[in-house]
């Protein structure tokens, strides 16, 4: 059973790994991923992150349990932050573990592809001159149709 | 009905959520969106036809031919971007 969490404050992955190893010794991989804020031209002051509460936890639920059924999994965290946050913070955090690497891998990066498309969070960025919400990138619906026939 | 809005679609309107009597004979996801349209010039920015609007309806994500009911919270918004 996957546990998801979306909150405003940071994670810290080594203690969240911990905690998902802590139950059991039959885990032989652990993959993680996280994502951060990014600041590509150095003119970003802050990015304010705006979810749908009680939506976002379910889709992420929905999300994860999907993947729970396509691979053989032991553990499963999902954390997505919201509020303003500076260059550099964490913005998501999966770990996914299995016996073997494969399933860990995969599922980790099936999860990360459908939250960007179906998690409802939106980003707006901030600049010294503007604020303006983030697009969504065609790649990211893309993204999606590599799992079709998994 | 409890209608909600996100983002760029919020600011447009003006507002975060607010309720709505569904007028009679008002079935669909599509149908919806063509009355709220009518409703004033922000309304008709936001939610302008053929662009890529996305709806969930008591928060799952639906099509544009999904039934509405007065008893529905339905949710207006751009693409997602977290991540």
């Amino acid at each position: 059973m996957a546990s998801i969490s979306v909150q405003a404050a940071d994670f810290d992955l080594g203690k969240e790994v911990d905690l998902l190893k802590a139950d059991t010794t039959s885990i032989g991989a652990v993959v993680t991923f996280t994502g951060t804020v990014r600041d590509v031209g150095g003119t970003l002051s802050s990015m304010t992150l705006e979810h749908y509460p009680g939506m976002t936890e379910r889709e992420l639920g929905r999300i994860a349990s999907e993947a729970e059924s396509r691979w053989a999994l032991l553990g499963c965290r999902v954390i997505h932050r919201h509020g303003t946050l500076k260059p550099g913070d964490n913005i998501v955090l999966v770990i996914t573990a299995s016996a073997h690497r494969t399933d860990a891998f995969k599922a980790a990066e099936f999860l990360m592809d459908f939250l960007k498309s179906e998690a409802p969070f939106w980003k707006k960025e901030r600049t010294a001159d503007h604020d303006s919400w983030v697009e969504a990138k065609v790649a990211d619906t893309a993204a999606l149709r590599k799992w079709d026939q998994d | 009905m409890q209608l909600i809005y996100f983002a760029s679609v919020r600011e447009q309107i003006g507002l975060s959520e607010e309720d709505y009597d569904l007028p009679f004979g008002v079935s669909t996801v599509e149908a919806l969106l063509d009355t709220l349209r009518a409703r004033g010039p922000q309304y008709a920015s936001a939610l302008v036809a053929g662009t890529k609007l996305k709806v969930a309806v008591n928060q799952e994500h639906a099509r544009l031919d999904a039934p509405v009911t007065n008893q529905d919270e339905v949710a207006i918004f751009p693409p997602v971007t977290g991540g």
